[in-house]
């Protein structure tokens, strides 16, 4: 079918072929049309994380997709600490408990409305985690993340010896979100928020600054860039993230307890992220959208669904290292269609 | 004439002494360097030369002795710190940023407090910035060269951005750990003007070196290393004939 009638010439083109060409040199797009192709992915992202809980059949999927919400989070912060920063923090799980115990108390003891205790959650949580991290920052690779892992299991065995903040018992009941709708939308925006958000600071010049001191941080140094200052910020970044997803899952689950400190917060961004495409901060999101229902769908087997996260792992990193989302927009940027000559 | 005023040295180096475990990489090193000055350091493999570098820059803590900035004591201060304060320094096994492009290597330098001091003057866009910087070290922004991801330069530019890093935090003192070690030819004597160019504009340049002919074009002073020791100073030619140098360079004479 390479010549139709009428004599004018067609050949099948790459989508991407005209985009791919210039920005190996310059930035440049030099029509709508190459725009929307750019744009329709994220369209369909935006789109499809909006209709969802409205498709979603009654409130234990609902609760199951708030949940999601709060692994995507926590898989993005993970993802651009990782490998856009180069710190490899798995301590999700100090950061749930962390913004979670807070904006509960608050709500336990002092009756703060939601609307007061989400925030100072957010905010004070990010700020106590990356206080706390701080004498760490130095550490790198897997002595920063074994760091970063203890500091759950510290900290919830502190809460259980001392008796404090409810105990073994937790902090319960805390008031929930006016209605259900008004919860899933929230996370919903900020995981949306924090994607964008995310991925338009790693283009500013702060953003080629933590990818300086992941490629190499002695170049940083030498640059009269205090490195450690640098990490400072990603990790406050990442925190806010983090606790944000924690103070949300307090609120959305009416319950502050030791279980905000639970390992999974700590593993399954990792597997979500490695099966996302590492890198990425949309796939990472998209991992965790897809692993958590599918954890809770395997609900019946107990701690093996800890089997399912390494078999994903293992699976991921064998056949599909790039993760995918990478793999999608290869395959996407692949898709020819046909173009006169 | 200008000779008749007394210079201060601006960088005074004072028994500087590192050992690694037992082998001594710098043992008592002194000397003053003046303003606007070029320093050559030679010395055979393993004499301390670049040890030399990274004590007066922080990236290693000396045993004892002092390094002298003006009236500042560097040492003790951290590396980013002196960087800071225009004492910059390239290295040796160039240290780029190979995810980024060419330019966006010199967003880093350019963000940091040093250059936002400075940018106040000028102002503006740092990539405008970088890719001017890029194009007086010599990367042609017509072949689009700022714009190719550094993973896809050869080495000649990768030493190029590492002058680059540094003149983009606009310092008073380079100290260039041997950039012309793995250049051709043809790349070392399109270098050497810019060398002479930023030594015109008056910076004060250590230059280790193993390329003693190229050096000697634009070392005001030479300084021998030979096993941690400084074993001679002086003017290039002098320091040449020179029988503790020859002996160090050539070896013993066995008297065959």
């Amino acid at each position: 079918m390479g010549r139709e009638t009428g004599a004018i010439e067609r050949r099948k083109e790459r989508l991407d072929r005209g985009i791919k060409a210039r920005t190996e040199g310059l930035y440049a797009i030099s029509s709508w049309r190459e725009v929307g192709y750019l744009l329709a992915p994220r369209a369909g992202l935006i789109i499809g994380l909006l209709i969802l809980p409205l498709i979603l059949p009654g409130l234990y999927w609902q609760r199951v997709l708030g949940l999601a919400g709060v692994y995507a989070l926590l898989a993005i912060s993970f993802d651009f600490l990782a490998e856009r920063v180069g710190l490899v923090c798995i301590g999700g799980a100090f950061m749930i408990g962390v913004g979670g115990y807070i904006s509960g108390s608050l709500n336990y003891y002092l009756k703060f409305p939601v609307a007061l205790t989400i925030p100072i959650g957010t905010f004070g949580g990010a700020l106590l985690c990356t206080l706390l991290w701080l004498p760490c920052l130095p550490l790198r690779g897997i002595y920063f993340a074994v760091v970063t892992f203890m500091f759950p299991f510290l900290v919830s065995s502190i809460i259980l010896a001392g008796g404090f903040l409810g105990s073994t018992e937790g902090l319960s009941p805390i008031a929930g979100f006016p209605n259900i709708w008004i919860g899933i939308y929230l996370i919903i925006s900020i995981v949306l928020l924090s994607i964008f958000g995310l991925r338009r600071l790693c283009g500013e010049d702060i953003g080629v600054v933590f990818a300086g001191v992941k490629d190499n941080d002695q170049a940083v140094f030498a640059s009269g860039v205090n490195v450690t200052r640098v990490k400072v910020y990603a990790l406050f970044i990442s925190s806010v993230i983090g606790c944000f997803a924690g103070a949300f899952l307090s609120h959305f689950s009416g319950f502050a307890g030791i279980s905000l400190f639970a390992v999974d917060f700590s593993i399954m961004p990792i597997a979500a992220c490695i099966m996302g495409g590492p890198g990425t901060l949309a796939g990472p999101a998209l991992g965790a959208f897809i692993l958590a229902p599918l954890s809770e769908l395997l609900r019946g087997f107990g701690q093996l669904r800890v089997v399912l996260y390494c078999l994903v792992l293992v699976g991921f990193i064998l056949y599909k290292p790039e993760g995918l989302l990478s793999w999608a927009a290869r395959k996407y940027h692949q898709i020819e269609r046909w173009v006169k000559v | 004439m200008k000779e008749g005023i007394e210079k201060e040295p601006i960088i005074r180096v004072r028994n500087l002494t590192k050992s690694f475990g037992g082998v001594r990489a710098l043992n008592n090193v002194s000397f003053d360097l003046l303003e606007g000055e070029v320093l050559g350091v030679i010395g055979p493999n393993g004499s301390g030369k670049t040890t030399l570098v990274n004590t007066i820059t922080g990236f290693i803590k000396p045993d004892s002795g002092e390094v002298f900035f003006k009236d500042i004591r560097l040492t003790g201060l951290s590396n980013w710190k002196i960087a800071d304060m225009g004492v910059t320094r390239t290295f040796q096994i160039v240290r780029p940023y190979l995810s980024q492009r060419a330019f966006k290597n010199l967003i880093v330098p350019l963000w940091s407090p040093r250059a936002r001091r400075f940018a106040s003057s000028r102002g503006g866009d740092r990539d405008a910035l970088a890719i001017d910087l890029l194009e007086e070290v010599g990367f042609e922004r017509d072949a689009y060269v700022p714009y190719k991801f550094a993973s896809a330069l050869p080495l000649g530019y990768l030493k190029r951005l590492e002058l680059a890093r540094c003149l983009a935090l606009r310092p008073e003192v380079i100290i260039c750990d041997e950039v012309f070690s793995g250049l051709s030819m043809s790349e070392i004597a399109s270098m050497l003007p810019l060398i002479e160019r930023l030594h015109m504009r008056g910076v004060t340049l250590i230059m280790i070196e193993h390329r003693l002919r190229e050096l000697f074009r634009v070392a005001d002073k030479v300084i021998v290393l030979n096993f941690g020791e400084k074993i001679a100073e002086g003017e290039p030619e002098r320091v040449m004939q020179d029988e503790k140098v020859r002996r160090a360079y050539l070896g013993e004479d066995i008297g065959l």
